[in-house]
């Protein structure tokens, strides 16, 4: 069923129709709304679920690694302070090979206090071991939160979906709501392998000594790449029901195209735009959206940019003393390819400064304009101070 | 003697506490009163090396380790989860030192409590960050060297009164116990058991090691922390109810500081000082308990 909806609800719808058994979350904005939502299923029996209302974002993820090593389905969301608050149990998350979800909704850092959009809480959160799959719009994000529950649970390990903060979190859209009875045909009840059982007591975490340790970690490695694997088959699954797919990335125009733009987020909605206008100006323009970041796609990354002449990637995030984030991954994709386009990186939308298709159509001009990058990353639209 | 005390034991053979550990015979004691119907979480502390290294664990009952902090709120998932699956017949305790309750994991038990979750938080104190080496904690008593409060920096601050935190929130049982009462320990550990919502124990555990006492010491130093008033034995009912459950014998506390290493420092003036400091506490419960001193 069709209907107008936030972007929040469209999470809580998600994780409603995952059947969830436990939501376990601290308030922080632009994340709340999720929160309210999915208190109000529960406490009006919208859901058979329990909500625990925590007294910070770390206890949230540490209740759910305790309802998960229990057995049960469970959920999170946060945002930028709160994702980094969590940072110590995201690695004990994947550790631990619990496949929990979260919403996390992109908020900028701070000081100072800004609740706008900024990618780098969540790729700050990179190698944590999570599974991070960015999202465009509130249906993707929908149905990305039923997908990450039968991804993270066939190969063990959590599952971070990622939205925009009031671009998409605050943003009415349609989005297509599925029968409960087809998520159930797509997503069976999670059979955990392990978990705590006083008829078969086991110690969950304990101590690992070098003898051991490795391997373990070894097997978290393994996973990411059996996630690599499984993902094209979570979406045949998927478009086989719901007649609707993403792809770990997604390539417009980018056949012929000399130069291809990278972006994610609502990012990739307007970067859509600018490359279908410019397209019709004849110019030779193409687009890649990231949705996968980890684990990262490298091969089809390099297959659709190999042949691109220049490759423009837009950051809506920056790791200082390096680059944009997203940059800093295509670039390492495609240095052992022998032949491969240089990588200009732009930085926009930082904190929540708008991304228009102006912006956009800026950074293609100036990728044109230059034969090889000058520097690492370009800020563009700095004002002067 | 009455015996209340079950014979199983839930602690295998071969764990690695150091010879002499309060917080091995607290453990044996609680499982013993809880019965293998029990899930144990464990935030980093002491029990974190003694429950053993993987692939091997010294506990008969399941057991989840966790970050340091977390003890109250990885507990509260895994009753929400046996709520989920209808098993209301396991009890789910978190088994913290005192670093994990008094100071980095003080948050998520005051959390856990405030929702009164269905648990035993029980806190085995060994007065200090025994599992790295003998670091201050909150719980350090007036006067301990610790390597953090070494030399003339022994630490001049008072412990931290953790079961008046807990009473503060109206938690329906806190109780003290004492490795050298096992009796009360385990009559209070089922009590706990039976009670509903959050419980609290807090279980005096010496630690021969960090305390630089003779490991055959520490049953008779844990006695003579009841028996000088300096730890005594109570529990609190629904944050009002005090009842005082060892009548003292008011030990003059110099007797307990001069077998431990950890006190060789002070002076007669500062044992004077922090004998003072043990009589208020003690007035102050007396009074509590609705008992004129």
């Amino acid at each position: 069923m069709k209907r107008v909806v936030e972007g929040s609800e469209a999470v809580a719808e998600a994780v409603r129709l995952a059947r969830v058994n436990v939501i376990s979350a601290y308030p922080i904005t632009p994340q709340t709304h999720i929160v309210e939502f999915l208190s109000e299923y529960c406490a009006n029996g919208t859901m058979d679920a329990r909500f625990l209302r925590v007294e910070s974002e770390h206890s949230a993820l540490a209740a759910l690694i305790g309802t998960a090593t229990t057995g049960v389905r469970s959920f999170t969301a946060t945002s930028g302070q709160g994702l980094a608050l969590m940072h110590e149990l995201l690695h004990w998350t994947s550790g631990a090979r619990l496949p929990i979800v979260m919403a996390e909704v992109n908020r900028a850092l701070a000081p100072g206090w800004n609740i706008w959009v900024d990618q780098t809480d969540s790729l700050a959160q990179r190698d944590t071991g999570w599974i991070q799959l960015y999202c465009e719009d509130s249906q993707e994000v929908l149905d990305t939160i039923i997908q990450a529950y039968r991804l993270g649970e066939l190969v063990d390990l959590p599952v971070m979906v990622v939205l925009d903060a009031f671009f998409l979190s605050h943003t009415y859209e349609p989005v297509d709501i599925p029968d409960q009875k087809l998520v159930d045909d797509y997503l069976p009840p999670w059979e955990p392998k392990f978990q705590l059982d006083t008829e078969k007591p086991c110690a969950f975490g304990p101590l690992v000594t070098p003898a051991f340790y490795m391997e373990m970690r070894h097997a978290i490695a393994g996973a990411m790449e059996d996630a690599l694997e499984v993902f094209p088959q979570v979406e045949d699954e998927f478009e086989r029901i719901f007649n609707r797919r993403y792809g770990e990335v997604e390539a417009v125009s980018c056949d012929d195209a000399e130069i291809i733009l990278v972006s994610s987020g609502t990012a990739a909605s307007t970067s859509r735009l600018v490359v279908k206008d410019l397209r019709a100006a004849g110019e030779k323009v193409g687009l890649l959206k990231i949705k996968l970041l980890r684990p990262f796609p490298v091969d089809i990354v390099r297959r659709v940019l190999a042949s691109a002449k220049k490759v423009a990637v837009i950051d809506r995030n920056f790791s200082f003393g390096a680059s944009g984030i997203f940059a800093q991954e295509i670039r390492a994709a495609l240095c052992n390819t022998m032949k491969h386009p240089p990588v200009f990186n732009y930085i926009a939308g930082i904190g929540g400064r708008d991304l228009t298709a102006d912006v956009i159509e800026d950074i293609y001009r100036r990728a044109k304009a230059s034969d090889f990058p000058e520097r690492e990353s370009e800020w563009v639209g700095l004002q002067e101070v | 003697m009455e015996q209340n005390i079950h014979e199983n034991e839930y602690i295998y053979p071969g764990h690695v506490a150091c010879s002499g550990c309060g917080a091995a015979i607290a453990m044996r004691f609680l499982l013993k009163a809880l019965g293998e119907k029990t899930i144990i979480v464990l935030p980093a502390c002491c029990w974190s090396i003694i429950a053993g290294p993987y692939p091997q664990s010294s506990l008969k009952v399941p057991v989840i380790h966790c970050a340091f902090e977390a003890g109250g709120a990885v507990a509260s998932g895994v009753r929400a989860a046996l709520d989920i699956k209808g098993d209301t017949e396991t009890t789910v305790v978190t088994w913290a030192g005192d670093g994990g309750t008094f100071d980095i994991g003080f948050q998520a038990l005051s959390g856990a409590v405030e929702r009164n979750e269905e648990f035993i938080y029980a806190c085995y104190d060994n007065e200090a960050y025994m599992n790295t080496g003998i670091q201050r904690s909150s719980s350090t008593p007036y006067g301990a060297w610790t390597t953090t409060t070494p030399g003339i920096e022994w630490k001049k601050l008072r412990k931290k009164n953790i079961v008046e935190a807990l009473v503060a929130h109206r938690i329906p049982y806190a109780a003290t116990a004492n490795i050298a009462f096992p009796d009360d320990l385990v009559r209070k550990a089922k009590k706990a058991k039976e009670i509903k919502g959050s419980k609290f124990l807090h279980i005096y555990s010496s630690c021969p090691t960090g305390w630089r006492i003779p490991s055959e010491m520490s049953i008779k130093i844990a006695r003579m922390a009841v028996q000088t008033n300096i730890f005594p034995l109570y529990e609190v009912e629904d944050g009002i109810k005090y009842t005082i459950n060892y009548k003292s014998k008011e030990y003059p506390v110099r007797e307990y500081f001069k077998l431990q290493g950890r006190f060789k420092h002070l002076s007669d003036e500062d044992l004077e000082q922090i004998q003072e400091m043990v009589n208020e506490d003690w007035e102050r419960l007396l009074k509590k308990a609705g008992e004129n001193p």
